[in-house]
């Protein structure tokens, strides 16, 4: 008796306790796709908007007549999403050029102030860069390479490269080195070992590199906006031009095409960056 | 020989990360000597402070702002990694962890100048957090205000950055070792404890190194302040912008940048010595 009202009992005393909390947890969920999705949905909304009052909920008309002079080919936009892809790629190039030695030798070689190195190339991660723009700005003013490509492309490869060295450092030291000594031993040189054994192992954190680099470069405001201005403009900077200027159907599209690669990335990014890489950042 | 041999590699070593150093200290380094010159000089070339005195003058409430905003948002970044790196953890519905997952990550990469033109569109007093809360019966439709104040320079920075470092923070916890939390689990502790006295204390570095990142960048971001607050009173960053493009007075500018620095450079000591001891480790 007492046996079967304790078999009774126990399912009706969890049921209770269970259902508030799963209810719970749902709403939360809720809100928190709301807080996560809602933005994105609002600039959805105005990408599309060919009319929209003031006290509406929803815009009156949708359209795509606003996309049609975003990709006009004699428009503003599609000439600013070339200069930032342009800006982008000679960007990774330069990050990547020294920083894969540079990562390197942090990870395998041996180093005098091995400390102050790394110091070195946390700094730029711990200081606040507006001082680093404004007076770059100055100097590239001064000397003609305020307002260039290459001007921007520094200082955004300034910038990239302290990310990629992080990244490359830890990829290399991912890889294990006995697999560089056997070869070795079996008499192949340093740069036929780092060539085809190091640098093949270590490719998938280098790709992350040098897309996290693109992707900073892409998305990059603050420098190109003092050592930009006034002759280049990023896809960044021509969005800001054209919210600031009250032309929200613009600039949600403008923001659409900076969004699409950031959420590809982050998509995508584990298989990129495995774990045993991402625990040896900043080591 | 062996000697030479390492002498050899040392020198190698160098001559492998001279170049990305140069870099490091002609794009970073010294701009940064720059701004200190600037910053004491005066017109004759002399050392002065006056500069500051006119920088404290003109800017002390949005020096005190933007330290509010950034100290805020940081609070806010924490407490939220936590709680959701925590769930993630410990959660024991797998398919909440599994949406939850999938959710967090998606502002991960997303620019600051296009989180603060989303935020521009979905605080707006014509947004759609307003539209919401008054189709759910929340507020009343007089009651739609803008947030477009520090409350969305706060929002739109937390919205960003939390995920960043949720995602450092759920690494940490992921790799620690599980047998802490089962034998509590086990022993009757409900997940806030565990998560409060036995996860937490293990990934408090982790934690830390986020959201000290995490501070300097939100010290440091233009546009999102210059896009959701840019009137008075603002971030100090608005403030640089606004003396080098209408002023040109780039002592001014210098000297409030260096006062953000002076802010971050507590956040950066202790972030430093974390991630120096962590590589004198290996």
């Amino acid at each position: 008796m007492t046996a079967a009202l304790a078999t009774m009992e126990a399912p009706a005393i969890r049921m209770p306790r269970r259902w508030p909390q799963t209810v719970l947890v749902a709403v939360l969920l809720a809100l928190f796709a709301f807080a996560i999705f809602g933005p994105l949905a609002n600039l959805l909304l105005w990408a599309f908007a060919e009319k929209w009052y003031f006290p509406s909920k929803l815009p009156s008309e949708y359209g795509f007549s606003f996309w049609v002079r975003v990709f006009n080919p004699r428009g503003d936009a599609l000439a600013s999403l070339g200069t930032s892809v342009w800006i982008a790629v000679l960007t990774v190039i330069v990050s990547l050029a020294v920083a894969i030695p540079a990562g390197y030798a942090l990870a395998r070689l041996k180093l005098p102030f091995r400390a102050l190195i790394l110091l070195l190339f946390l700094l730029p991660q711990a200081v606040p860069n507006m001082p680093i723009y404004v007076n770059i700005a100055r100097v590239f003013y001064e000397i003609g390479l305020n307002g260039t490509v290459i001007g921007v492309v520094l200082v955004h490869a300034a910038h990239g490269l302290v990310l990629a060295v992080w990244i490359a450092s830890a990829s290399f030291a991912a890889v294990d080195a006995s697999l560089d000594e056997a070869a070795r031993n079996l008499g192949a040189s340093p740069w036929t070992c780092f060539r085809t054994i190091t640098l093949p192992l270590a490719a998938p954190g280098l790709m992350a590199s040098a897309i996290f680099v693109f992707l900073e470069s892409l998305d990059e405001f603050t420098g190109t906006f003092f050592v930009g201005v006034p002759d280049v403009t990023t896809l960044p900077l021509l969005m800001f031009n054209a919210s600031q200027g009250g032309n929200y159907q613009i600039a949600s599209i403008t923001a659409l095409l900076l969004l699409l690669p950031s959420i590809g990335f982050m998509l995508v990014v584990e298989r990129f960056l495995k774990a045993d890489v991402l625990a040896m950042v900043g080591r | 020989m062996a000697a030479a041999a390492e002498r050899r590699g040392r020198h190698v070593g160098l001559a492998l990360i001279s170049p990305a150093l140069a870099i490091v200290v002609a794009f970073f380094i010294i701009p940064l000597g720059i701004s200190f010159a600037l910053a004491f000089r005066a017109k004759d070339g002399s050392f002065t402070l006056q500069h500051f005195d006119k920088s404290f003058e003109l800017y002390t409430t949005d020096l005190v702002f933007s330290l509010a905003i950034v100290l805020l948002s940081s609070a806010l970044i924490a407490v939220l990694s936590i709680a959701i790196a925590g769930y993630l953890t410990l959660g024991e519905n797998p398919r909440a962890v599994a949406v939850l997952r999938w959710l967090y990550r998606w502002p991960l990469f997303i620019p600051f100048v296009v989180a603060g033109q989303l935020m521009r569109t979905f605080l707006a007093k014509n947004g759609m957090l307003n539209h919401v809360l008054i189709g759910s019966g929340l507020i009343e439709p007089l009651q739609a205000q803008s947030v477009l104040d520090w409350r969305g320079i706060v929002i739109a920075f937390v919205w960003k950055q939390a995920p960043f470092v949720t995602l450092l923070v759920a690494g940490a916890m992921a790799s620690l070792d599980r047998q802490h939390i089962e034998a509590a689990r086990n022993l009757g502790a409900p997940r806030w404890r565990v998560l409060w006295d036995i996860v937490l204390p293990q990934v408090r570095g982790t934690v830390l190194v986020g959201v000290v990142l995490s501070f300097v960048t939100m010290l440091s971001v233009l546009s999102v302040p210059l896009m959701i607050n840019p009137n008075s009173p603002t971030m100090v960053t608005v403030d640089v912008a606004y003396r080098i493009n209408t002023h040109s007075d780039y002592a001014v500018a210098n000297a409030l940048c260096l006062l953000s620095l002076l802010v971050a450079a507590g956040g950066a000591w202790f972030y430093l010595r974390h991630a120096v001891k962590g590589a004198e480790k290996t």
